[in-house]
This record gives C-alpha cells, structure tokens and sequence, in this order.
C-alpha cells in the first residue's frame, strides 16, 4: 500500500451514548499535505482524528490510514504515526527533555533530540517539570514528541492553542518542513488564518460531516468574491438599503447587507463599482457619515460562518 | 526519503523496560511517593521491632522475625496499589494514557512496563527494609526465601489488578482518599502485619480472606517456619483472577 492517501475515511459514524457524534462523514488527506479539519467546537472533529489514532472504535464506516486499520493493523502502525493530543497528554511530574527523550525510546530511529528541541526551542525548559510549564511550552513539547519518531503521518489536534506568536510560527515553519518532506498532516484547528496559511486541503465540518472541502483558494473562489465593509450611524435600515443595492446590482446577482456591529455594515454579494456608489449616496441620503469604506475579498472566516452559521454553541 | 527515514519501533522489550525505568524514576524522585513506599514502612519496622507499644503474640519469634513479614507486605501493598493507583488515575485525566497508547509502547506494553516498574520498585524496598530488619536482628528462614518470592510476585498481581480497578474507573481525587484509606485500613486491620487470628472477634475470620492478610500469612510462614502456605496463596490467586478479571472489564482508558 505505498501509495494509499495519508487519511482515507468513508462513512464515519460515532455514537456516545445514541447521539452520532460523527455522522457518515468522509475524508481524504494526502501525504505531502496539510489537511486542515475546520469546524466549531462541537463539530466532532477531535472524534474523528481520534478515530484516525485508533483511540476509539468507530460504530459504522470505513476508516484507512496509509492504507491500514488503525485497530486491526495498529501494531504497524503505530510506529508511522504520530499524535499530538488535545490535552497533551504529558505526565506532569516529569521534565520537558526527559519525557521527549523517553517517547523518543519508543523508535528505532527516533529524530536526533537535541536538534528538534533547538528547532522548537524546548531549551530554556528542558529541566522543568511539565507541571511548572506554560500552555504555549507544552504545545511545542506535544508537538515535539508527536514527530520525533520520524512519522509519515502526523496528527495534531489544535496544534496552535495558547502558542504566542513567536511559537507559532516555528511550529508552522515546521510543519511546512515536514509537509515538504512527504508527510501527511492532518491538522483541528477553529483558527481560521490557521487553515488559510498553512493548509493545502480544507475540510469544513460541522454537525459530524462534511459541509465543504477543497483548497483554500477554491472555498473562496465558491464563495462571494468580495464584501464591502463601511462604518456610519448605528440602526440604519438594512432591508431597505438592501432594496436599493438589488437595483443596481448586476441581473441574477443579489447582495446581502447585516449590521455585523453597532454602526458596522457588512455587504457581501455581487459588490461592484456601482454597488458601492449606491450604498455610499443611500447613507448620505439618510444623513449618516460613514467614517471608514473598505472593499475586500471574502475570507475564510466569512466563508466558514456562512456555512456553520453565526449563532453560539 | 520513506526508504531511509521510515519509522520503525523499538524492539517490544526496549520498550517495556524504558517505561518501567521511566514509571520508577517518577516513583523514586516523588517526595510524597517515597513516604508511603520506604519511609512509612521504615518507621514502621523499627517502632514495632524496638517497642512495645503494639502488643504482639510473637509466637515464640522475635518481635523482629514476626514483624518483617509483615512491612514487607506492607510495602507490596504501598507501591503495587496505593502509589500504582494514584499514578495510573491522574495518567487517566491528563492524557497520558491515551498518548502512550498512540506511539509503539500500545496498551499492552503501557501494562507490562507498569508491573515491570512495580517490581523495580519494590525491588529497592526490600532491600532498603531488608537491610535495615537485618540490622535490627531478623534472621529469616533461608529455605524459605522461594515461598516468599512466590508470595510477593503473587501479591504484587492482586494489588496491581486493584490499583487498575481503582484507577480506571474512579475520578482522581476519589483515587487518592480509596488508594490511602485502605491502605490504612489493611494495615491496622486487614491482617498484614497483626496476623488476622489475632485480631478481635469477628473481624479476625472477615480478615483472613482479605488480600493483606493471605500475603502477610504467606510472607510469615515463609520467612518464620519456611514452609508454603497454600491457603492463603490460594486466596491470593483467587483475589487476583477476581480484580483483574474487573479490571479488564471495566478499566477505561479516558
């Protein structure tokens, strides 16, 4: 099986006590790739990576990864995979450099140790106990066992969680690294500047399936192309500035207008020359000054919540 | 690349014994840790070899001889369930666990190295208790040193299994009173050291067929008269195939 995707999952489906988790959800990472499984908290994205880990038993579906079962093959497994869990997974008593080197004793050919705590900079920590550490420090520390036994997988779940921005760019400097180096990554992640800088491959989940996938260009070449943001008096009334933009807007094409904050407009649609001319004079018509004018491209953020919708959870 | 760099695993015994040094590491350098497993069961053997203040039908031994047995007991009991229980449930709820079980180690290997280290451990009690009851005068049986192996081996897989039991199913903090209180309990009460026909009433028949009392039995009739106890090490083995059967059964991983 040299040449079975990363990550192969048909049909996923995962119960805790009758209430699907996971439901009938489908995947596929490549290696050489980061995969980024996008999605609010809740949306059974921990589950399924788990399910990936062999930590859990899927109740229906299919899941292969590099072409093996993660429970029936778990023996060969193991040694291809790594894993950075959610809570890390670190025993507290035990000092940073010291628990790398242990989990380290587990392979053959385990990554040179002091170099990947130089790259990760575990130094300034290496004698203190995991207990004493920082968020940010153990993340790098997860992440360091995750990949020192040479995995040709590698999974990590919120891999970015309370890293500063310093960390955070030698932990994405890494895992381009390894992507380049042909490794299969499988990335959780709610950061949505996250799944746009690093990954290849997105897929937004959301009530335990697929909502969309595809690279990040095409997620946002689906969506609206561009959004007009402007600042002017709260309270104006939308549906009728949304009656306004409809004629002028382009035939077939239709615009959307929310009052995102107190005094914020988010228009998103068709926004063209004369769409923006139309809200400009509209606002000035009702008297309103608008301070601030912006014309952008959509993000993945507005993409992803027009998906997952914009309410809590 | 993936023909130089593929990753392989350490050889399975490579493996168990890096997470037994690693578990007994952690057991040895932990404060708390070695209260319970050396100092307490120290304090103990002098108190109760040098006075009187527990009184003792020694049988015709010295206080020393009839004591021994039964710290050594303790000892089992301290480092295969009440340090192993505790450790294992806050392994439970950080993730530590589940962790271990994703790299080559496994579940099966996360076990054997955690009995291994049990045994590593318990391997400095006795010599740390057994050289100082030498010191304080205990000559114990040479012919019945086999027994005695066979006693502790069998008395560290019954409070092992318990300690799995505990582990994988009480939160943390529940752990840590159970794992203490009954060590306790089985100390002053269970028949390890005060055999359990010397304790009061109905209580001494209820203690004969506790875990603490069949290794204390055990442990003395080795090391006073060298003989082999077959009951009480068939009560031990029963106790064993009882809690690791419900371990297995009822352990959860998360």
């Amino acid at each position: 099986m040299p040449n079975s995707p990363a990550v192969e999952i048909v049909g996923l489906v995962k119960r805790y006590a009758g209430r699907a988790v996971v439901d009938g959800l489908d995947l596929v990472a490549e290696r050489g790739r980061v995969t980024a499984v996008l999605g609010p908290n809740g949306a059974g994205k921990t589950t399924t990576v788990e399910c990936c880990e062999g930590l859990r038993t899927p109740d229906e579906g299919v899941v292969r990864v590099l072409g093996l079962d993660p429970l029936a093959d778990a023996v060969r497994l193991r040694p291809r995979v790594g894993v950075m869990l959610q809570d890390g997974g670190l025993p507290t008593g035990v000092r940073a450099l010291e628990m790398l080197r242990h989990v380290a004793s587990m392979y053959a050919r385990p990554r040179d140790v002091a170099e990947l705590s130089e790259r990760l900079g575990l130094g300034s920590f290496a004698g203190t106990t995991v207990r004493r550490l920082s968020g940010g420090q153990r993340q790098r520390l997860a992440l360091a066992a995750a990949i020192v036994g040479r995995p040709e997988v590698v999974f990590l779940d919120e891999p970015s969680a309370g890293l500063d921005p310093q960390s955070r760019r030698a932990v994405w400097a890494l895992v381009r690294e390894l992507r380049d180096e042909g490794v299969g990554i499988v990335l959780t992640t709610h950061l949505m500047d996250e799944a746009e800088d690093l990954a290849d491959h997105v897929v937004v989940v959301d009530h335990g399936t697929v909502v969309a996938q595809g690279a990040v260009a095409d997620l946002l070449a689906e969506a609206d192309d561009r959004t007009l943001r402007f600042v002017t008096s709260p309270g104006l009334d939308t549906v009728a500035l949304t009656d306004a933009l409809a004629r002028v807007a382009p035939d077939g094409t239709a615009t959307d207008v929310r009052e995102v904050a107190p005094g914020e407009y988010l228009v998103t649609g068709a926004v063209d020359p004369r769409v923006v001319a139309t809200a400009a004079s509209w606002c000035a018509a009702q008297g309103a000054l608008v301070t601030r004018l912006t014309v952008g491209r959509s993000t993945l953020e507005d993409v992803f919540l027009d998906l997952t919708g914009r309410s809590l959870r | 690349m993936t023909g130089q760099t593929a990753a392989t695993a350490a050889p399975a015994w490579r493996r168990v014994v890096a997470q037994a040094l690693f578990e007994a590491r952690l057991v040895l350098r932990n404060g708390e840790q070695l209260l319970v497993t050396l100092v307490l069961p120290a304090l103990l053997l002098v108190g109760l070899a040098r006075t009187s203040v527990v009184a003792l039908d020694t049988q015709g031994a010295t206080r020393v001889d009839f004591v021994t047995p039964g710290i050594l007991a303790l000892a089992v009991m301290s480092t295969a369930f009440t340090s192993q229980a505790i450790a294992t449930s806050f392994d439970r709820r950080n993730g530590v666990l589940r962790l271990l079980a994703t790299t080559p180690l496994g579940r099966r290997g996360l076990l054997a190295g955690k009995v291994v280290a049990v045994l590593a451990v318990e391997v400095v009690q006795v010599v740390v208790l057994g050289t100082v009851a030498l010191a304080l005068g205990w000559r114990p049986d040479v012919a019945g040193l086999g027994p005695a192996l066979l006693a502790l081996l069998l008395g560290t897989a019954a409070f092992t299994s318990l300690a799995l039991l505990v582990a994988g199913v009480l939160r943390p903090e529940a752990v840590l009173a159970v794992a203490n209180l009954l060590l306790v309990l089985l100390t002053v009460a269970g028949g390890a050291i005060v055999p359990a026909l010397q304790l009061p009433g109905p209580l001494g028949d209820l203690a004969r067929l506790l875990p603490s009392a069949a290794l204390g039995e055990a442990l003395r009739a080795a090391l006073l008269d060298g003989t082999v106890a077959t009951g009480p090490l068939l009560v031990l083995g029963a106790w064993t195939a009882v809690l690791a059967w419900g371990a297995a059964r009822l352990f959860r991983w998360s």
